[in-house]
């Protein structure tokens, strides 16, 4: 009976769950205590309490277990490298000259919101589809046009995430599991396609991109022999105060100077290499995009592992929020409504302006940086509204409904923490902690973009439906 | 009047900090009334019923927070609608550190502090069983204040807590001293030699402050929870908890306390203390002497004289004591005081052992004696409103609280009833306990004061004595002061008794008649 010995020879040192007159009566005795942010777990919904229950089945649990090491282990060896730049109807699975891919679980276009809307058409008139918004929204009605998630064609799309033929798209490979995610390129901010703007100024700057921005990109990377190693770099980026998600200040910087040497070796003219750095220059945000398919290549290979419990994608169409979780593979989404981004707004601008949360940048937070590694990024905390020690707190309390620390990207500020991977969604429900989202905040109607930033919860519903489906399976 | 609601979705917090809230909530200046509460289909009804039910609260679910506030317009809500949020703002002690880090679960509390060793459960007991396995699996003994939990889960836990050598106190367990350290309700005792197991709350802490009076100290006072001694649950934590004291170095001598168990199971503790190397005093409220005393325990009837023996088993000299012997010439000067229709006693307790125990001093002498308590079904009380001749009600039964906090700190309910019998003019004599210690209400004796007085002002009006017997159960070392307690109870004409023993006692004796 040496445990009991111990007990009565030490002072009892004590977790208190509930009532916290306990907690101060044990303090002003002196004891140490620890008192817990306590929730009834699945929202005291006995059906979830059950499948939690059931997941603690010795057999059943030590399966999960297993499943989940997997995943977690696929995501934190996954090597993404950029290996180069290409247009969407080249190199992205299933892309035809009139697919539009768009952020966020399945919808379509009579559901979709303001900017999403927005950027729809003004990717139609951006591939000559349409004359101008109003033609095109005649024809995105039509059925004409095929309508699909990002996510299920390798891609991640920032904001409304809205993707066609000829954009260029990144190219990044996983070194360790060989697949490959695509992303879109930064518009930079503000009055851009992917937050809902459409006018001709929005056209024009596609229009650039497509003929000499991506070109540009598409032919430095040729140059390179071994690819950008972009898990080495996001690393780099958080040592360097951003989280790549709201900040990409270092991000971006390390990105164009890997990218310059061979940017300067193509064959455009230097006004033309001055318009690109300039372009890169004018907003921080140009690697944000970069970061999100460095973790959807990541996520990919630890997508489909049977038992586990780990979430390999968080995204929303700005009127659903949907994940996907490792052990129901393929393309089962489980959605809950979008909630409000809550955070400064751009001046002139008010809170009941701002679009639901839209966009696949959660792939971020789902990978372990953005909102999960604020205590890294003290910088932008009061663009979240709160204090270091706050953006320390969101980490730490991430670290509660996450499997493990990804030891290859640590903040210094927590001794070199591992950023905390793997969100589990049996964690989720249990504590009632949601995963934090940073992220920028677009206006409801089409045709403006983007007017603040903020943090942003996902529904509760989504981790629920998830935890009932693997329960049932 | 404007109502308005604003619900916090999925906040939770205790309903004991949320009466807390409330009580300030309301007395914010402009507000008419405010509840803050979860929003449980009970809260709701109670929101219904006085005209706070909003549409929002309507649909709020159980995990939502709700406060509703009414006020005479719509501004002064919103104004208290920020006063109200201020109250939820903890300030910043400006101590930085671990105590800083917000933990939700046990798993993460103890993965990340390896000192931590026990984990007090106080949730719904829908929730509580997995809480304990969890701390059980983190290897930390448990201390399970929560009730309502299934037998089923008992079981399972102790059989759990059993195998891997770890306490499990409860469920339904108020009262632990674990390295003289109070856990819930418990009192602040000297540390000593006598350790306790008990199944009964009140009654280890009736014991406890007995023997801290008679100059002795607790090593440790163990709970088991009140169903522990059943046929079903086979007593596991109290004979683990007896081996444990055996074990203890500090321990000289143990008192066991409980209502009398399940016949298999009194066979199995008594098997065990027969057995034990130390002297055991056992005290089964109402309970049988030949069985305990061929066991080679020491036996006792009541409260004060279990303390007693387990002193003078620890070495103290009996010849030596002042053991607070009855006050025979107050009881011959209140029985004059009586007319002959004023016969009965009213017992309204807030602990439930020590309600059984002044139920058993009286049902020595009467058989007329009704309670919530009653073992026998045929003295069981019909209405829980109504006193039936001799009445003793344990107010932390859960036919009284109903969702309410327990007596102990929420004194609403043994208050209305106390006025109700006060102006009972077959009422002889009225008994009540004033619990102090870790857990309980800051000034216990103070919430009855001015009832107290009116009511003996009232009595005197009507040319009869009312005659109420107080009992502070309390020590000198308490957070609440002991002896102004006494003192208020004396200023307000209270019959001050020193023991829950010698209260139950006195009051038997006042109402006798004839003798």
């Amino acid at each position: 009976m040496s445990r009991i010995n111990d007990l009565f020879k030490s002072k009892p040192h004590v977790i208190n769950v509930g009532i916290e007159s306990f907690k101060d009566d044990l303090l002003q005795q002196g004891a140490e205590v620890i008192h817990l942010e306590w929730t009834p777990p699945g929202r005291g919904n006995p059906s979830l309490i059950a499948a939690l229950d059931k997941f603690e089945n010795k057999e059943l649990l030590e399966k999960i277990e297993a499943a989940n090491n997997l995943a977690v282990e696929r995501i934190i060896n996954s090597q993404p490298v950029l290996i180069g730049f290409d247009q969407a109807i080249n190199c992205v699975p299933g892309m035809t000259k009139t697919t539009i891919l768009h952020a966020g679980p399945p919808i379509t276009w009579d559901k979709m919101n303001g900017p999403m809307k927005g950027a729809v058409t003004g990717a139609l008139v951006f591939e000559g589809l349409a004359k101008n918004v109003e033609e095109a929204a005649k024809l995105a009605a039509s059925g004409e046009i095929t309508f699909s998630p990002c996510h299920e064609h390798n891609c991640v799309g920032s904001m409304a995430g809205v993707t066609s033929a000829s954009m260029f798209m990144h190219i990044v490979e996983n070194k360790t599991y060989g697949n490959i995610a695509y992303t879109n390129l930064s518009e930079q901010l503000a009055k851009i396609l992917r937050m809902g703007a459409n006018d001709q100024s929005v056209i024009d700057r596609l229009i650039w991109m497509r003929d000499v921005f991506g070109p540009i990109l598409r032919d430095a990377m040729k140059l390179n022999p071994t690819g950008i190693d972009l898990r080495l770099m996001l690393a780099q980026a958080l040592h360097m105060g951003d989280e790549c998600h709201n900040r990409n200040v270092a991000g971006t910087t390390l990105l164009i100077q890997a990218l310059t040497p061979y940017i300067i070796q193509t064959d455009f003219t230097i006004e033309q290499k001055k318009e690109v750095f300039d372009f890169v220059a004018s907003s921080d945000y140009f690697s944000g995009p970069t970061w999100m398919a460095m973790a959807k290549c990541a996520l990919d290979a630890a997508h489909g592992i049977e038992n586990s419990t780990i979430v390999t994608t968080m995204a929303r169409n700005g009127v659903e929020f949907g994940i996907r979780v490792s052990g129901m593979p393929g393309n089962n989404w489980f959605t809950g409504p979008a909630q409000k981004v809550i955070g400064p707004m751009f001046a002139g601008y008010k809170p009941e302006e701002s679009g639901l949360d839209i966009g696949d940048s959660a792939i971020t937070e789902t990978y372990g940086f953005g909102g999960f590694a604020m205590a890294t990024a003290p910088a932008i905390v009061a663009l979240v509204g709160g204090t270091p020690e706050e953006a320390i707190g969101y980490t730490t309390k991430m670290r509660e409904i996450t499997t493990t620390e990804n030891p290859n990207i640590t903040i210094p500020l927590l001794d070199f923490m591992g950023i905390p991977t793997g969100i589990d969604v049996r964690k989720v429900v249990q504590t009632g902690i949601m995963p934090v989202i940073n992220t920028a905040i677009a206006h409801k109607e089409a045709g403006i973009g983007m007017i603040g930033a903020g943090i942003t919860y996902p529904p509760v519903e989504a981790f629920e439906k998830s935890l009932l489906a693997l329960s049932e399976k | 009047m404007k109502v308005q609601a604003l619900i916090k979705k999925n906040t939770y917090f205790d309903s004991v900090s949320l009466m807390s809230l409330s009580t300030k909530a309301n007395q914010i200046e402009g507000v008419e009334q405010a509840i803050i509460a979860m929003g449980t289909e009970m809260n709701k009804e109670v929101m219904r019923n006085v005209g706070l039910l909003t549409p929002e609260v309507e649909v709020a679910g159980a995990s939502d927070l709700i406060i509703v506030v009414k006020s005479a317009n719509d501004e002064l809500c919103e104004t208290a609608f920020k006063s109200i949020n201020d109250l939820f703002i903890k300030k910043n002690t400006g101590k930085k550190g671990k105590s800083d880090i917000k933990y939700s679960t046990i798993s993460a509390a103890a993965g990340n502090n390896l000192e931590v060793n026990l984990a007090i459960i106080a949730v719904n007991g829908a929730y509580a069983a997995r809480e304990a396995r969890k701390a059980l699996e983190n290897d930390l003994h448990v201390m399970m204040f929560s009730d309502n939990v299934s037998i089923e889960d008992e079981i399972e836990l102790k059989n759990l807590a059993h195998d891997k050598g770890l306490f499990m106190m409860g469920p339904d367990c108020g009262t632990a001293i674990i390295g003289n350290t109070a856990l819930c309700f418990a009192n602040a005792v000297r540390k000593g030699n006598i350790g306790i197991v008990g199944a009964s709350g009140t009654g280890s802490q009736e014991v406890s402050v007995r023997v801290h009076e008679f100059g002795f100290g607790i090593s440790q006072l163990i709970g088991t929870g009140g169903r522990d001694l059943k046929e079903e649950v086979g007593g596991i934590m109290m004979l683990d908890g007896i081996q444990a004291l055996e074990d203890d170095e500090e321990t000289k001598v143990i008192v066991v306390i409980s209502k009398p168990p399940a016949p298999s199971v009194e066979e199995k503790v008594l098997a065990k203390i027969k057995n034990c190397k130390k002297p055991v005093v056992v005290w089964f409220v109402g309970g049988n002497e030949e069985k305990i005393t061929a066991a080679d325990a020491h036996f006792a009837k009541m409260s004060k004289e279990a303390a007693l023996k387990a002193i003078v088993l620890a070495g103290a000299d009996e010849s030596k004591l002042n053991k607070r012997a009855l006050n025979i010439p107050l009881i011959n000067e209140v029985r004059t005081k009586l007319t002959a229709e004023q016969k009965y006693i009213r017992g309204l307790f807030s602990g439930g052992t020590l309600a059984d125990e002044a139920m058993h001093a009286a049902m020595v002498k009467f058989d007329n004696v009704y309670s919530n308590i009653q073992r026998n079904p045929e003295y069981r009380l019909k209405d829980r409103y109504t006193s039936q001749e001799h009445t003793f009600i344990d107010f932390g039964d859960d036919e009284y609280t109903q969702g309410k906090p327990h007596p102990m700190i929420d004194p609403s309910t043994r208050l209305e009833r106390f006025i109700q019998e006060a102006k009972d003019p077959s009422v002889g004599a009225i008994i009540m306990d004033f619990v102090l210690g870790y857990g309980a209400h800051e000034d216990p004796v103070g919430a009855f004061l001015p009832a107290i007085m009116e009511a003996k002002h009232q009595a005197e009006q009507e040319g009869r004595h009312l005659e109420i017997i107080g009992y502070v159960l309390g020590t000198e070392l308490d957070p609440q002061d002991y002896q102004e307690q006494i003192d208020k109870l004396l200023a307000a004409g209270v019959t001050h008794a020193s023991s829950m023993q010698n209260a139950g006692l006195l009051a038997r004796e006042f109402v006798v008649k004839g003798e």
